[in-house]
């Protein structure tokens, strides 16, 4: 449709890109916050909260860029994302105490109207596209 | 924070957001309504933040922790901009979408907000 380069960041990537930054955006300031003035209330929560919040701004990053490298930093760092989003909902609602309900992957992002438990999915699916259009060049 | 004026915010947001993720899939580019909406959001965030800082001067204070509320408030001030950038810059569908997307981060920003200022304990 468009006569631009098949890279990650064309057509509806661009969305993706958008939504991306935005959590970045959202999950690092909270966790940030968390860490400055909440740290032992939950200090294994808010250290994964910014674990999350830096998987974020590196998927953007990777997403925007268009490189062979940065492709397979964009699987990695979404492939991880969709790992603890699910483990850290399992988690959360086992282990209540380790997770307090205001984390951006805890019960599966539901506090962020699951957006955290459908981006990484989304995320995957768009590089496989990428990809697969590509080889068929 | 005045309750009655963030609920206009988000349901402006909503509207504002549903609507141009609709249009943007369906092909329209950037137009003055999309565009428009997006800084109107933008315009009731800045009309909140000159509100939430003279509140507590009439007494209205945020039950839960305010510098959460100013994270919030100031990240959120940050995206329609940014949106209605990227939409100037880039006049296809999916800087549609992204103004869509953007106005209905702002609508759940602010109804997070309306849960710090209303309803949490510090």
């Amino acid at each position: 449709m468009t006569s631009k380069d098949s890279s990650t960041s064309s057509g509806i990537g661009r969305v993706l890109i958008a939504v991306y930054a935005i959590m970045a955006l959202g999950a690092t300031a909270r966790s940030l916050f968390q860490i400055a003035t909440k740290f032992d209330d939950a200090p294994f929560a808010y250290l994964l909260s910014a674990l999350a919040g830096l998987v974020y701004v590196v998927a953007t990053v990777a997403l925007v860029r268009s490189s062979r490298l940065w492709y397979r930093i964009a699987v990695v760092a979404i492939a991880f994302e969709l790992v603890g989003v699910l483990s850290v909902g399992i988690l959360s609602l086992v282990d209540a105490a380790l997770f307090p309900a205001d984390t951006v992957w805890s019960s599966f992002g539901a506090g962020y109207l699951y957006v955290p438990l459908v981006l990484p999915v989304l995320g995957l699916f768009w590089l496989y596209r990428v990809r697969t259009s590509e080889e068929r060049r | 924070m005045v309750e009655w004026f963030a609920w206009v915010q988000i349901m402006v947001a909503v509207v504002a957001g549903t609507a141009a993720v609709i249009i943007g899939f369906v092909g329209v580019r950037p137009n003055d309504y999309t565009l428009g909406a997006t800084l109107l959001v933008e315009a009731l965030l800045i009309v909140q933040l000159v509100i939430s800082i003279v509140a507590p001067f009439f007494g209205n204070l945020a039950t839960g922790n305010a510098l959460e509320f100013w994270i919030y408030l100031v990240s959120a001030i940050l995206i329609p901009p940014a949106a209605v950038m990227w939409g100037l810059i880039e006049r296809n569908r999916w800087s549609t979408v992204i103004l869509g997307v953007a106005c209905l981060s702002i609508a759940v920003m602010v109804y997070r907000m309306s849960q710090i200022w209303f309803v949490q304990l510090a």
